[in-house]
Order: structure tokens, then sequence, then C-alpha cells
């Protein structure tokens, strides 16, 4: 047995960490005011969700209709391929203006990264709510859109790859006598590929997830179809526009994993 | 440990003239530091540091950690500014020169690091293409897939000389630690340096690979006629390799002499 006193189990909070506590307590209950939080809504939605379901199941697996979704759905993958792909390739001169100590001055850097911070605050969908109004109603809007959502989200993580790669081989290459580019090229992008490659595929899953909802607002892809399926009160074609999303979403998703534990292992 | 300065000098070589052979002549100074300080924020590194090398000599940095041999090396190679002091590389001040002349002084460098440095995702092959940037920039030197013939050649050759020229299309992160260094080294004499610089070249390495890269390296400098700086923990490869001993302790120069005039002991007076 110890002669010292046991320290008690909780400590009682000082008034500063009191205040701060009750702030953030009132500052949850607020928004959840805000955000209409209903205990009656709650207790009513099971029974409005089950009758849902009751009248969207099953699902619509009418040929033609499996047809029309499957094409849609395939316009949908293309918008997230070429979008994604276009956006990556993008990042790249982006991300070498916004890193920090390669090629630019910290005045471009600090510029560049916010204009990416601005292109993430736009959600993707406002950003093809922009383009539908700039190259009119289509999937060529929505590619735009994906590309625009990938730059700003590839653009940042790029660059906080480039900073982060390992300094040795561009320190030797510039012993060499090489020139800012050439080390960033044959060193830096090296050493932060793996990165490039994993965030590359987060990516193309976000513009795969992204890309099924930009038809909401006339940018294509098979979000129309899921518009048009609830707008008509025809539960079961939306709910096979539902779980068509969920089975490529979730393929892609597995498919980006594997493809990144084959390409660069278990590196991030 | 002053006492150590008064133990036989390291007196400038004298070369015979070419013409005749009997006229001594006062040989090239290819690294000149003048009252050299180096401080991070307010702490010095070490102060008034000032020595000359001549062409040809192979010069062993030493000193416990912490006193600054890296550090001086990387001043030496511009790739930091010394705080005080000049330095001369090749008749270059690198604290003065502009960025073009800067990478011009540094394409007659090599330098070898402890960590090897490699690229690890590229080819061995470029890798040691990468060590012509300096003296020929632009893209046809990222890989070795689009370099010249006459790069690629230089570049095969250069690993013809450290044993690894079957290793060329071999990824440099599927290499040992003796092979990656072995790279490093064709990496830095590819370009034909004047001056070699080596950091701790075979602190990563086991002592039987870290002889060889030794080996291999000071039978190539001087094969080249190539001045060496380099650092290194083990007083036997300090003797070994050196000509001549700087010694860091106390954050000053408290050893300048031949390798010839100082014993294994007196070398570990600078480690207490």
């Amino acid at each position: 047995m110890t002669d010292h006193a046991l320290p008690a189990r909780y400590e009682r909070p000082s008034a500063l960490a009191f205040l701060g506590y009750a702030s953030g307590l009132t500052l949850i209950v607020w928004c959840l005011a805000g955000a209409g939080f209903s205990i009656d809504k709650m207790m009513s939605a099971p029974p409005r969700f089950a009758d849902f379901l009751d009248r969207a199941f099953p699902p619509n697996t009418d040929p033609q209709t499996l047809a029309r979704l499957g094409w849609k759905m395939v316009e949908t993958l293309q918008i997230a391929v070429a979008g994604a792909v276009i956006g990556v390739i993008l990042s790249i001169p982006v991300a070498l203006l916004a890193a920090r100590g390669l090629v630019a001055g910290i005045w471009v850097n600090q510029i560049v990264r916010n204009i990416l911070g601005f292109i993430r605050a736009v959600p993707d969908i406002a950003w093809a709510l922009v383009f539908v109004v700039a190259v009119g109603l289509g999937p060529f809007a929505g590619m735009l859109a994906i590309a625009v959502d990938t730059v700003g989200f590839c653009g940042r993580f790029f660059a906080d790859d480039m900073e982060g790669a390992e300094k040795g081989p561009a320190e030797s290459l510039t012993a060499t006598g090489a020139r800012k580019l050439d080390v960033v090229a044959c060193a830096t992008i090296p050493a932060a590929l793996p990165a490039f490659i994993s965030t590359s595929l987060f990516a193309l899953e976000k513009a795969v997830r992204s890309s099924t909802i930009l038809g909401l607002v006339g940018a294509g892809g098979i979000g129309i179809e899921l518009k048009v399926g609830f707008d008509l009160f025809d539960y079961p074609t939306a709910m096979s526009v539902i779980l068509m999303i969920a089975v490529v979403v979730i393929a892609i998703e597995q498919l980006s994993g594997w493809t990144r534990t084959k390409i660069i292992g278990e590196q991030r | 440990m002053n006492d150590l300065l008064t133990k036989a000098p390291a007196a400038a070589p004298v070369r015979l003239a070419e013409a005749g052979g009997i006229i001594p002549s006062v040989p090239a100074v290819d690294i000149e530091a003048h009252g050299v300080t180096k401080r991070f924020g307010d702490t010095p590194v070490f102060e008034d540091v000032s020595f000359r090398l001549a062409r040809g000599e192979a010069v062993a940095l030493v000193g416990a950690n912490g006193t600054g041999k890296s550090t001086l090396l990387r001043c030496l190679m511009g790739l930091i500014p010394a705080s005080d002091g000049r330095v001369t590389v090749l008749g270059t001040d690198p604290s003065a020169a502009k960025m073009a002349e800067m990478r011009a002084l540094r394409a007659r460098m090599g330098l070898v690091s402890q960590k090897h440095n490699l690229v690890p995702r590229l080819s061995v092959l470029s890798n040691v293409v990468h060590g012509l940037l300096g003296q020929r920039p632009g893209v046809r030197h990222w890989s070795h897939s689009l370099a010249p013939t006459a790069s690629r050649d230089a570049a095969t050759l250069a690993l013809e000389k450290v044993g690894l020229a079957d290793f060329a299309q071999r990824r440099a992160d599927r290499l040992s630690g003796g092979q990656s260094q072995r790279v490093a080294i064709a990496r830095a004499i590819v370009g034909q340096p004047e001056i070699l610089i080596a950091d701790e070249p075979c602190a990563s390495l086991d002592p039987a690979a870290g002889e060889d890269v030794m080996d291999l390296f000071f039978k190539l400098a001087r094969e080249e006629g190539v001045t060496v700086v380099f650092t290194s923990h083990n007083i036997e490869h300090a003797l070994k390799y050196g000509d001549r001993l700087l010694g860091l302790a106390e954050g000053r120069l408290k050893l300048d002499a031949t390798a010839a005039s100082v014993s294994a002991s007196d070398l570990r007076g600078l480690y207490d």
C-alpha cells in the first residue's frame, strides 16, 4: 500500500474548460435546431421508409429499362473517367506551382493554394450548374465539372505529396548542378509518384460518386434517371438506379483498392 | 588537443614542372576556406575555419557528431551559405555566384551521400544519367530512354567502373546497400568531376561492403586525379584513404595535418 493519497478519478474542469464544453454543447443544439431536427419526424420516418421500400421493391428489371439505364451508367463512367484523367493531368503543373520550395516563389505558392481552396470550397454540383450555363446541357458540362473538382482535390494533395517527398535524391541532383525543373522531374516527382497514384485513384472514386448525381442538374449521366424516377413516383425504376449506382461505385472502389495495392504496395 | 595542430601541418604538395621536371610549382588550389563560420540562428556550428586544399589531394574531415562536418561540406558545395568568411571552390565563391555560375560550379563536382540518395523507382542507368544533368540540362537526361547515345555510353562506362554494368536496367530500390552506394559513386563520377565530396560514404554499410566501397571510390578518384573531401567516423579509413586530415572539435578546426604524421590515438582525441 502506498502512503500517498490516490488521485481523484475525475478532475474538476477549470472555469474556462467548463465554458468551452458548455459553448460546444450549445453550438451542437443550435445546429440541430437549424437543421430542423425533430423527434416526431424521426418516429414517423420508419413507417414511411418502409412504405417507400414496399413500393420500390421489386426494382424495375424490364430489359428495355435496364438497357437504357445501363447506357446511362456507361455515360456516367465516361464522364467520371474523362473528367478525372483531365483533372489529374492538369493537377501536376498546378501542384508544381502550389508546392513550397520547388519551382515557384512563396507568393505564387500562396495564390495558387488559395485558388485551389476556392475550387474545393465550391461543390461539384455547383460547378456542374456553372458549366451547364457555359457549355449547355449534357455530359460535357459534367465532365468539365469533374475535371475542375479533381484539380482542386489533386492539386492540393499532389503539392503536399511533393513537399513531403524525401529530400535526399533532390539534394544529390541539385549538387550535380541540375536546374530546379530537372530536379523536380527526376527526383521529386518520382519520389512522390506512389502518393500521386494513390491520390489519383481516390480522385477517380470521388469522380464516379459525383458523376452519378450530376444528371440532377442536367450535366449528363444516370442522375437524370433518378430524378425522373422520383418525380414520376416510379420508385421501382428509381430503386434500380440506386442499386446500379451502388454496385458500380463499390466495384470501382474495389478495383481502385486492388490497383493501388498492385502498383504501389502498401505505400501511401 | 591543440598540440595536434603542431604535428606536421599539411604542406601543399610539390609537383615537378612538366617541362624539365626540376622546378617546383605552386599547385593549383581547388578549395579554399578562409575564416568560415556557420551558425544556425544564434547557435554556432563551427567558427573561423580556414584551409586550402590542393588539386588531387584526398582529405578526410573528421570529428564527433554535431561538429559540423556535413555542414562544412554543404557550405563547400554552396548548398547552404556560410554565415561568415569566404569559400572559394575552383576559383568561384559559391555565396557570391549567380545561379548559372553556381550550377556550372556544381557540374564540376560530384557528391556521394551516406544514404546513397538514388531515385528508388527509376532504373540504375537513369540514376547515373542524372549525374549529367548539371552539364546537359533538359528533358533528354530525365531518363536513360531519352538520353543521347553519348550520355548513355558515359553512364554505362561509369557503371562498368563500379562493376555494375549488368545492373543497368534494374530498379534502384532492388539493389543492396553496397550496390546502391556504387551506383551513387557512378552518378558522381559520370560527369568527370574535378572535386568529389563524400559525406560518410560507408556509414550505412556493413564493414566489408564499406571497405569495398571506399577502396573503389579512392581507386577511381586517384585514377582520375580528382580532389576528394570525405567525412568519416572510421579512424582507420581516415588514415588509410586521406592524404591529409582536417579535424573539427569544439566548433573549431583543431587538426590540419598529413595522414602520415598522426596516429589513430591522436585522432581519437578529437572525439573526447
